[in-house]
């Protein structure tokens, strides 16, 4: 009963010194509850997101070796990220994961909500076949997977052999490593898109296909021309945050490579990561932060401005 | 079956004629082998996985592989339980999940709600705030929370100021604390709290309740299905977290299921029928959930995928 007593209290107090407007006795009972309920998660809001995010800012421009103070370095956080060869081997890395696991995903996830959409038995079953991955976490996929793709005795490397072809490296190769950890991303990620495609799509009002078939379409010509259309907003959502996740790609790189063979698969936070807490330059790593978050501010700006204009057709 | 209540596009009709009927009968035939085979190659890894985990050392490199042990072996699940401080960690990512889960349910309808329904001046200012959070990448974040938590006043033997001790850091509470509050809770709350009837809050406010006790009495049970939602991400994303456990926890009496699984694998020898028990053990707990609340995974996601 804290809450009813301390609005029972507040009362008491408004009493005393009335506000210049009258308000009326639930207007103010609203105001009061409103304020006491958002007081406390705003307070962590404040200690745990906004503030980090600001001293985050700061500490870019400072060199911070976390045993002394941070010194104000200026832009040279900057200047040295310019010259940084193995961020601009992160940052191409990352471009690359994530250039082959969005669309890819994006193509088979539609796939598999086009075909779980059809009046089928077991489509619970299905789905849960498709959505498991998603419920592991990365370190458990990630785990699964290298032994998956184990040199010698994996059973990709058993698999390829029934086909005479010969045995690879995948995750150990310099070549191989980073595609081995986009097939796995996009395995792990399927089923998440998959689900809100299925959502759109059930979404879709019959009468729209029904109009369709009167005017003698096919069920090819449909999809092209109402199905498709129809998932714009959709594919879009899922397309800026796919892209948002691959940019922030690290538990999976972390434990099936540790960014390597050499830094064959290190990406954008797996440098911060090993920036701020391997080598302890948390300025450095900061500054490396702040480049992420000006990429995510980018995506995520131009997301709502396009999901506003979501248009509604029933 | 999906928790969408929109109407689903009829692809097929029934006709009487043969042929048709055949043809449609080969294009299901079809579709089904499609989906078997598809699905069956989602759960490969996990089989495999479950395979491994049960079989005795020497069938593990077996060339052909086989699916099934020769002879069922238990031990792997014995030994990676009490190798590795495995309870001791399964024990933490409870006590992460747990609370996190709790601080959320309880934090997040609470502000969710207010900003939905109990307006005040400036709330939607700082609604908007909340929202404008979502946009910050974590990773971004880790920095700033370490040394937030280290210098942690009266805590792990600091001081008023927060200095000569270690903080927060490599503590449970440093571990949960930030994640009991999440901007997408309170946005999942305040969206579903919207679409609440006004009618059995206004009859209680004329019977005298406060605001307060129509949140609890009445609110709070009408936003079951939210709460749920809520409730599953965010255990499922505690229990599930690598990146945060990884920098704020140090030791076994603080490591997670997660870093316990990357730490097994990470000896210069695997032994993979022991790391696939472990793996097994990890991710069992969320799919059992999973297979009873399904309906629940499915609907939450659809809530936040269709209206961003």
């Amino acid at each position: 009963m804290g809450f009813a007593q301390a609005t029972v209290g507040g009362r008491s107090a408004l009493v005393v010194h009335p506000p210049r407007r009258k308000l009326g006795p639930v207007v103010r009972d609203k105001r009061r509850t409103g304020i006491l309920f958002v007081v406390l998660p705003m307070l962590l809001f404040i200690i745990f997101a906004i503030a980090p995010m600001f001293f985050a800012c700061y500490l870019s421009f400072t060199s911070f070796k976390f045993t002394s103070p941070p010194k104000w370095i200026g832009l040279s956080n900057f200047a040295m990220l310019q010259q940084d060869r193995i961020f601009k081997i992160a940052f191409v890395n990352t471009a690359i994961y994530t250039i082959g696991v969005v669309p890819s995903g994006m193509a088979l996830s539609l796939a598999v909500a086009l075909l779980l959409n059809q009046r089928i038995r077991g489509i619970v079953v299905f789905r849960a076949a498709y959505y498991l991955p998603v419920i592991t976490s990365t370190v458990a996929s990630a785990v699964v997977w290298m032994w998956m793709f184990a040199p010698d005795v994996g059973i990709l490397n058993r698999a390829l052999a029934i086909f005479g072809l010969p045995p690879q490296r995948w995750l150990l190769d310099t070549k191989l490593a980073l595609p081995s950890v986009m097939f796995m991303s996009v395995w792990r990620g399927l089923g998440y898109s998959m689900i809100i495609y299925l959502a759109a799509l059930q979404g879709i009002p019959e009468h729209l296909y029904e109009a369709a078939e009167i005017d003698g379409a096919g069920s090819w010509h449909k999809f092209w021309s109402i199905t498709l259309p129809l998932l714009k907003a959709t594919t879009f959502f899922i397309f800026v945050t796919s892209v948002i996740d691959s940019f922030q790609v690290f538990g999976s790189v972390y434990v099936m490579t540790g960014g390597g063979p050499g830094y064959a698969t290190t990406t954008l936070v797996h440098q911060i990561y090993l920036n701020a807490f391997k080598y302890l330059r948390m300025g450095y790593g900061a500054a490396q932060a702040l480049v992420l978050f000006v990429i995510i501010f980018v995506l995520s700006m131009i997301n709502w401005f396009f999901l506003r204009s979501d248009v509604e057709y029933w | 079956m999906v928790g969408v209540t929109a109407p689903r596009p009829r692809t097929y009709k029934r006709t009487a004629q043969g042929a048709a009927r055949w043809a449609r009968l080969g294009t299901r035939g079809l579709l089904y082998v499609v989906l078997i085979v598809t699905s069956l190659l989602m759960v490969v890894p996990f089989l495999w996985m479950l395979s491994t985990s049960v079989k005795p050392d020497y069938q593990i490199f077996e060339y052909p592989p086989s699916w099934l042990p020769r002879q069922w072996n238990w031990g792997n699940y014995a030994r990676a339980w009490q190798l590795a401080h495995f309870s001791r960690y399964t024990l933490n990512t409870a006590i992460y999940a747990g609370f996190s889960t709790l601080g959320q349910l309880i934090l997040c309808s609470m502000a969710g709600y207010a900003f939905a329904r109990l307006p005040f001046p400036g709330s939607n200012v700082l609604f908007v705030l909340v929202l404008a959070t979502m946009m910050i990448p974590f990773q971004m974040l880790l920095i700033p929370l370490f040394v937030i938590l280290r210098y942690w006043p009266l805590a792990g033997g600091n001081n008023i100021f927060g200095v000569g001790g270690t903080g927060l850091i490599d503590t449970l509470v440093g571990l949960t604390l930030p994640n009991t509050i999440s901007a997408f809770g309170i946005f999942l709350i305040r969206q579903f709290s919207l679409t609440l009837p006004s009618e059995l809050a206004d009859a209680a406010r004329i019977d005298g309740c406060s605001e307060a006790t129509i949140f609890r009495r009445i609110m709070m049970p009408l936003m079951k299905p939210a709460l749920t939602t809520l409730c599953i991400f965010a255990f499922q994303g505690a229990w599930n977290d690598f990146t945060w456990p990884l920098v704020i926890t140090m030791s076994e009496k603080t490591r997670t299921l997660q870093l316990g699984l990357q730490t097994f694998q990470n000896q210069e020898f695997t032994e993979w029928g022991l790391l696939m028990a472990g793996t097994t053990i990890t991710i069992l707990p969320l799919v059992l959930i999973f297979l009873v609340g399904q309906r629940y995974f499915v609907q939450g996601i659809a809530l936040t995928g269709t209206k961003g």
